[in-house]
């Protein structure tokens, strides 16, 4: 046998050699099977879903186009003040979450106190349902009987979203510290840098770009908790769909909700993917 | 002026003890080399000397000043004595010239245009004028070593100690580090070498000292103890590696 034999058996496809052809086939008939199973569960949802005996009332009450029309702008501008708590609070959280990450990390003697808060700080605050702390402090501490301004619920709603967040914040700075190799430490002591330089410009900026990734997730997961606040006063987008729902005698603004949420929160995890893999990538 | 002298320095991990009573005396602008097969304690020697670790025992003084006193402040020394590691370990979220300049701007709080015309002579000599704006991970292993090398002479350093620089570079790459130490040689630079370039430290060092489970067996001009050596151990490592 020759050797263009052996290279190119498809006599169609000259420059092809037998392990390319061999993983094309491979991959069409992976895309066929992918396509077809899709196409069935698809086509099964939308024949057996309809045969349900209260399809009809559901399709009324949660797929109501003209509700659905009725309240989406509303909905939309109530899901600002969603946007506009999480820009204020995510800021708030990444900072106090450096200070915790900061403390869990110290080394001195001195600073043991510092480094028993930390630790006692993310175990609480990770241990406690994010709702259960929006609803002691949101309610609690204005219940001091503390004047205007200060018994609003914007405030003490972020501040148990940024307490709540800012230890799961913590906890990802401080994996992404220890994951820089001690040689790092070791080649900026050998220099004459002390600890506060060494971390401040050797370690953190490193951490802080290996656990971007994480940290998006948490972010993702905040957007939506922000609707929680809405059970201490916040007429953000979830209460309004409750408005709405208790107006209209309809659930349809809910999905409208869902769907807001989705348009964001998509795109940003998909995001946080993207730079996972980029950097699972970039080690290997 | 800058000289070294150890005395009975003893370092242990745990049980194992991998430094015990070793004397050592490093002249103004002398270079030394230590050989010995790995886990003889030449790293561990080196990174004693600058105070990366904490000696147990015996005493390390410089320009005759005890500098292993426990409890001792370490930064000043190590401002005096640079080391290079065998793995780089440049900072790779810095360009070259951002990693030779850290240490003088936050320790000598100068500067980066001070630093600058310096510094850039330092990669200019080094020959690596043109790669000064390049992260770590866009040069080659002899070019990141040379870096390494670079940022510590930044600090300008009256010791330097390097440890088994070219152990990580591929063959055709290790002459252009060596040519780097020759050039700091000729400046008079004292330099201590834990080192496997045994024709390296055939021509340039003045004292060669065979390092043995955490003792100096043998220590002598390099002409002397790679063709005469007196210990059994010291022959049998010799004629391995030569």
């Amino acid at each position: 046998m020759t050797q263009t034999e052996i290279d190119s058996p498809d006599a169609k496809r000259p420059g092809l050699t037998r392990r390319q052809i061999y993983e094309a086939q491979v991959r069409r008939r992976s895309m066929a099977i992918a396509a077809g199973s899709t196409a069935a569960v698809l086509l099964a949802l939308v024949v057996l879903i309809p045969l349900a005996p209260g399809w009809e009332g559901v399709k009324k009450s949660f797929f109501n186009a003209d509700v659905f029309a009725r309240t989406f702008p509303g909905l939309l501008e109530a899901f600002l003040l969603d946007v506009a708590i999480f820009a204020w609070s995510a800021p708030l959280i990444f900072l106090l979450g450096l200070c915790i990450a900061l403390c869990r990390d110290a080394r001195s003697p001195a600073l043991y106190p510092l480094r028993l808060f930390g630790t006692l700080y993310t175990d609480i605050f990770r241990g406690v349902p994010v709702i259960l702390v929006i609803y002691l402090i949101g309610f609690g501490i204005p219940g001091l009987g503390l004047p205007r301004p200060w018994n609003s619920p914007y405030i003490w709603g972020t501040v148990a979203l940024v307490l709540t967040y800012a230890a799961y914040v913590a906890e990802v700075l401080r994996s992404g510290i220890e994951s820089i190799h001690h040689s790092q430490r070791a080649a900026a002591a050998s220099l004459g840098l002390g600890h506060s330089d060494t971390m401040r410009f050797v370690i953190l900026p490193q951490a802080i770009r290996r656990v971007v990734p994480a940290n998006m997730n948490l972010f993702v997961a905040l957007q939506k908790d922000v609707a929680l606040l809405s059970f201490i006063g916040p007429v953000e987008i979830f209460r309004q769909a409750g408005v709405y729902k208790s107006l209209l005698a309809n659930f349809t603004p809910y999905v409208g909700a869902a769907l807001i949420f989705l348009a964001v929160t998509v795109p940003a995890t998909r995001y946080a993917d993207y730079l996972m893999n980029k950097q699972a990538r970039a080690r290997s | 002026m800058a000289t070294l002298d150890l005395k009975g320095v003893t370092k242990s991990f745990g049980r194992n003890t991998v430094c015990s009573g070793i004397d050592l005396t490093v002249g103004d602008g002398e270079m030394v080399c230590l050989i010995g097969a790995s886990g003889s304690g030449k790293s561990t020697l080196l990174r004693c000397m600058n105070l990366l670790e904490p000696i147990d025992d015996g005493v390390i003084l410089l320009d005759g000043v005890d500098i292993s006193v426990p409890g001792l402040d370490p930064q000043p020394v190590r401002q005096r004595i640079g080391i290079v590691f065998q793995s780089f370990n440049l900072f790779p979220h810095m360009t070259a010239v951002e990693n030779a300049m850290l240490a003088p701007r936050r320790v000598h709080k100068l500067t980066r245009e001070a630093l600058l015309p310096e510094i850039t002579h330092l990669f200019e000599r080094f020959g690596l004028a043109d790669r000064m704006d390049h992260y770590p991970d866009q040069l080659s292993g002899g070019q990141q070593q040379r870096v390494a090398i670079v940022r510590a002479l930044a600090m300008k350093p009256e010791i330097m100690l390097f440890d088994e620089i070219t152990s990580a570079l591929d063959p055709e790459l290790v002459g252009e580090v060596l040519d780097v130490l020759r050039h700091l040689r000729r400046a008079g630079m004292t330099m201590v070498l834990a080192t496997h370039e045994m024709g390296f430290a055939r021509e340039l060092a003045d004292k060669v000292c065979f390092l043995d489970k955490g003792v100096i067996l043998e220590e002598g001009p390099p002409e002397k103890l790679f063709t005469d050596p007196k210990e059994d151990r010291t022959r049998a490592f010799l004629a391995r590696v030569l």
